[in-house]
């Protein structure tokens, strides 16, 4: 059952990436985009923990730690340049 | 028992990160988009990251998932926060249901240039 698991949630993942990347390229307003790169980082946290299990190799959970650091300076960042551009 | 436990976590965390990605594509304005990606989204990678310290019964490891798991809980809501704040303050159009908008009775001046620069 271990087998098929992980290979089902990664499928639903990349479906809800495609999804995320959809709002990416559409979104009418920047910050439309950049709560879309948030939900992107985030997906991404969820597919290197899944893929930790899928390949029985817990390194990839570090990869999920530094994602979640970084997207979280990475939104911080992007909301002081919404704000000091001034348009949405 | 530990094998179906990690199976269900997972697949439930998926399907909520699923449901994230749908709503950020069809909600009609951006504060109800940051409603789905916020809440919906955080509890996806937190079902799956608590699969993973489930999967792995090893000490270190699941203290690993368990304080990723914390450190989302913590900024999640303060990214979302301050994003909002800060759309809100640039005028992003709201969709036209919208009824209430506590924060306009309080700072009248919305998109003006007096709000961007005085930080909360």
């Amino acid at each position: 059952m271990m087998e098929t698991i992980p290979s089902l949630t990664l499928g639903i993942l990349v479906v809800a990436l495609l999804l995320a990347f959809v709002r990416l390229l559409r979104g009418p307003t920047l910050p439309d985009r950049v709560i879309a790169l948030d939900l992107i980082s985030t997906l991404c946290v969820g597919i290197s923990a899944v893929y930790a299990i899928a390949v029985r190799n817990p390194v990839f959970l570090d990869v999920a730690i530094l994602l979640a650091l970084i997207s979280f300076l990475g939104t911080i960042a992007f909301a002081q340049y919404v704000r000091k551009r001034g348009q949405p | 028992m530990t094998a179906s436990l990690a199976a269900g976590l997972m697949v439930v965390g998926a399907a909520s990160m699923l449901i994230a990605a749908v709503g950020v594509v069809r909600m009609p304005d951006l504060f109800t988009r940051m409603h789905a990606t916020s809440k919906a989204g955080s509890l996806g990678a937190g079902l799956i990251l608590l699969a993973v310290a489930v999967h792995y019964g090893d000490l270190g490891i699941s203290a690993r998932a368990l304080a990723t798991l914390a450190f989302i809980l913590l900024t999640a809501p303060i990214a979302a926060h301050v994003i909002g704040r800060a759309a809100y303050f640039v005028g992003v159009p709201f969709w036209e249901g919208t009824l209430v908008d506590e924060l306009r009775t309080r700072q009248p001046h919305r998109g003006s240039k007096e709000d961007l620069t005085g930080h909360p």
